[in-house]
């Protein structure tokens, strides 16, 4: 238990993403092999044992201390886990805290499976004794279900396949058609087997991305049109009798969406955008209406969803493009095939959850440039351009697919607050909260922003921010408000949880405007105009 | 009870003596525990404590007037015997042992239980009331083994031959205690300071504390403290000082550093728990131990161990004392 307590410890406390891959790396690598699988099917979310209840933890520990000690231990330490591995009192034969290693992370693992609600908190109680503090956290949320390491599927996947030198989206391919402890991956990282076949199930596959379009035009003949819509990239796929969606960096997200993944029943893989439906944004000419990412926002990262959720912000996908239809991979063919497949496909699926995204029909780039001029629509992000002739490849191939974004929005800004970055811009104040001016002269915090500036003006902005301070909340320094802010936005919406009743979409530093004077920057009341 | 002594927030007041004990404003007559800033304060007229306590706040506030006490040396005044004796906190830290009117007094200052190779070891002394500080008053404070964690830290160091490991540590006390910890474990691979523990390290080897080879980190190139350990004050972690570094990986050595979200709330990476306080069964046991009809607990988190000494049948009060317990210390 004690590797498997030390790699969440490790998972915890660690910020930067290749420091955490080290250390599932070398846990999946070197860890006993009846353990790595149960740590992996842990870290992947797909151990979800609940075989205890809070309450009968909170239980167990009024028995062991004095309860009274325990709610003020709570109070202090804030989550229960915690608090109770922590609070767990020794052995009287133990001098200090140890992990005895009498207990492995698979022994564990097969006392939970077997356990019954009954006999859980005694058989937990049991195990406790064997472990240390960490060991005994560990074995809590294990019990209870999560362990929130703030790692996603995707990331303990990726760390697993670097572990063993594989391609993580080889490993995707065959995920599905495993279950823990995933012996047989394991011996295919080891080179025992070959690949595991994942035939018939709903496995995940590669999005094909786009660069940014630098050229000043390409010709309409090589490439087609489309908006790009401003939702989540989905995929769809259907083996006929299950249906799973991933997003773009291939974690499930079939849960949160039940909907899209219920009005799908056919045998397919399908590339789309996923969007809530709106009216008010509604653009006929675009190829119908979606509501802006505000609302898509509202229902992502939902393990649950509720029904009033559903109906409030009801979710549709708009399609892209059609991978493999049946049996048939059609990867391979020209996005023109492709393109007539999918409109072939359409009649076969529910109108009212997926519709088919628009092509553009422009004569030359000049007018596909006046178009994408005149889309001011709050759900279009710009405008993709495709090469008629390109396979479906994974990742950013040159000259294949570009996006050629709308201009962004900008405003002038004074900055209020800053707060300290992580990881190596832990020592800089580097998240920047700005804000506009009222009818009454006050100024109403509209955003914040931690990007779109050099090294060299971070400094110079940190400079500004120590040089500047007039008052420290915490880790927050609010700032004399002299400093003007060009600030560039995708665009911006109605908030109801910011003081302006503004939100903007992905703000970034655009200038250090230490020309403007505070008082020429822009209103509250000018940046609603923006409002789409 | 004892109505010779009198707690105050600012301080314990020895009536008969017309002496205070470790006073938060200047006083006349100061009888200091040990040299952290939040027992010793400057200004004051005359102080006893011991030599090395002396030396530290001459460091400090640039005088060093006062008597030295030797631990085990009887000071009598105005009818009160005073005697110092080891607290186990940090290099010169002493309990104040009072005797007057057929009754003791130990007031403990800070300390712990644990050894510690820059001090001499807490000795428990039987009294009538004992006055405890509770910085880690709550059960969950529980430290583990010192020795263990060192070996964290070395595996880290080890690990990583690229970056550095850079430990916040209290400049008084914890610093010298983690390096020579360190040294005990073998590492005797040069180890950085920060500029602002040079002088109080040099005042530890001057009373015998040896430290190995010590370096300034300050214009060292960053590629020269590869691999290796830098020390330096909390403050400095997360801030601009720490940009000269090769890449560190931030620990810090605490007893808070238990609780997970103190040590991500810092954005520390490896958290030592490595106190110069007793910790929950420490502070028990010693009030076990010392069997007095009364404890008084100056400051920490006096609620739970006020409740344990009432289940326990130990008389015990609050005192609720000001300007105590700087986090960074713990």
């Amino acid at each position: 238990m004690r590797a498997f307590s030390q790699l969440l410890d490790g998972l915890v406390y660690t910020r930067s993403r290749n420091a955490k891959l080290n250390l599932i790396a070398a846990y999946m690598r070197d860890a006993p092999a009846a353990d790595r699988g149960w740590a992996l099917a842990a870290l992947t979310g797909n151990l979800d044992l609940k075989a205890v209840k809070s309450s009968a933890i909170g239980e167990m520990i009024r028995a062991r201390t004095d309860p009274v000690l325990y709610e003020m231990s709570r109070d202090y330490v804030g989550d229960l886990a915690e608090t109770v591995a922590l609070l767990w009192p020794k052995r009287d034969e133990q001098p200090a805290e140890l992990d005895d290693g009498s207990l492995s992370l698979s022994a564990v693992i097969d006392r939970l499976l077997g356990l019954s609600r009954a006999a859980a908190p005694d058989a937990l109680a049991q195990m406790m004794d064997h472990l240390d503090s960490s060991g005994r956290f560990a074995l809590l949320k294990l019990a209870t279900g999560g362990l929130r390491v703030g790692i996603s599927a995707r990331l303990a996947k990726t760390g697993f396949a670097q572990g063993f030198g594989l391609d993580v989206d080889d490993v995707e391919q065959v995920w599905h058609a495993l279950a823990p402890p995933y012996a047989e991956l394991f011996d295919w990282a080891e080179g025992r087997t070959g690949r595991p076949d994942p035939e018939g199930t709903p496995y995940f596959r590669p999005f094909m991305l786009a660069h940014p379009l630098e050229a000043d035009s390409v010709d309409l003949a090589d490439y087609a049109a489309e908006w790009k819509w401003d939702g989540i990239r989905i995929q769809i796929v259907g083996t006929g009798s299950e249906t799973r969606l991933y997003s773009r960096a291939g974690d499930d997200i079939s849960g949160s969406f039940p909907e899209i993944a219920a009005a799908f029943a056919g045998h397919a893989v399908l590339d789309g955008e996923l969007l809530v439906k709106g009216e008010v944004q509604g653009a006929a000419e675009h190829g119908g209406a979606a509501a802006s990412f505000n609302a898509l926002q509202q229902r992502l990262g939902r393990k649950a969803v509720s029904a009033r959720m559903m109906e409030e912000y009801p979710a549709f996908v708009r399609l892209y493009d059609l991978l493999i239809e049946g049996d048939t991979d059609l990867r391979a063919l020209p996005w023109t095939d492709r393109r007539a497949r999918l409109e072939a496909f359409m009649p076969g699926l529910d109108p009212d959850r997926f519709d088919l995204s628009a092509i553009i029909d422009a004569p030359d780039f000049e007018s596909l440039a006046d178009i994408r001029a005149g889309a001011r629509d709050a759900a279009i992000e710009g405008v993709m351009l495709k090469r008629r002739d390109s396979p479906y490849v994974a990742g950013r191939k040159a000259a294949l697919w570009y996006k050629w974004k709308r201009d962004p929005l900008t405003a002038d800004c004074v900055m209020m607050y800053a707060q300290r970055g992580h990881g190596k811009r832990s020592s800089f104040y580097s998240d920047y909260t700005f804000g506009c001016w009222t009818d009454d002269g006050e100024l109403h915090p509209v955003g914040k922003a931690y990007s779109g500036f050099t090294d060299e003006e971070l400094k110079w902005l940190d400079r500004f921010v120590r040089q500047n301070t007039v008052a420290r909340f915490g880790p927050v320094r609010e700032v004399e408000k002299t400093l003007v802010l060009e600030v560039a936005f995708d665009s911006i919406h109605v908030s109801k949880r910011h003081k302006s009743a503004l939100a903007m979409r992905f703000p970034r530093i655009a200038r250090i405007r230490k020309d403007k004077p505070a008082q020429e920057a822009d209103t509250v009341e000018g940046l609603k105009k923006l409002v789409s | 009870m004892a109505h010779w002594i009198e707690p105050h927030p600012t301080g314990i007041y020895v009536r008969p003596a017309d002496a205070w004990i470790d006073p938060s404003l200047p006083q006349e007559r100061a009888l200091v525990t040990h040299g952290h800033a939040d027992h010793a304060r400057g200004g004051h007229g005359h102080v006893w404590a011991t030599r090395e306590t002396l030396a530290i706040m001459g460091l400090r506030y640039g005088t060093a007037s006062g008597t030295a006490v030797g631990y085990g040396e009887e000071v009598r005044m105005g009818g009160v015997t005073i005697r110092y004796v080891p607290a186990g906190h940090v290099l010169g830290s002493a309990q104040i042992v009072l005797e007057h009117a057929g009754e003791r007094v130990v007031v403990t200052g800070d300390y712990k239980r644990r050894p510690d190779p820059t001090c001499k070891p807490f000795e428990p002394v039987p009294c009538d009331i004992f006055v405890t500080e509770a910085t880690f008053g709550l059960p969950v404070f529980r430290h583990p083994d010192t020795g263990s964690e060192m070996d964290r830290l070395l595996a880290a160091l080890h690990a990583n031959p690229d970056r550095c490991v850079l430990v916040g540590a209290y400049a008084l006390g914890k610093a010298q205690r983690v390096i020579c910890e360190l040294r005990a474990r073998g590492h005797h691979d040069p180890i950085y300071i920060h500029g602002a523990m040079e002088r109080m390290c040099a005042l530890y080897e001057e009373f015998g504390v040896a430290m190995g080879e010590l370096r300034p980190a300050t214009g060292v190139a960053a590629k020269d403290m590869r691999g290796h350990i830098i020390v330096s004050p909390p403050s400095a972690l997360n801030d601009r000082w720490s940009r000269r570094l090769p890449d560190p990986i931030t620990a810090m050595a605490s007893g808070w550093m238990r609780v997970r979200q103190r040590a991500r709330q810092k954005n520390v990476e490896l958290p030592l728990v490595i106190s110069d306080h007793a910790d929950w069964d420490e502070l028990t046991d010693t009030i076990r131990e010392v069997a007095p009809t009364e404890t008084w607990i100056t400051h920490g988190r006096e609620e739970a161990l006020l409740h344990w000494c009432m289940t326990h049948q130990i008389r015990a009060r609050a005192l609720a004392m000001v300007g105590r317990e700087d986090e960074d210390e713990g």
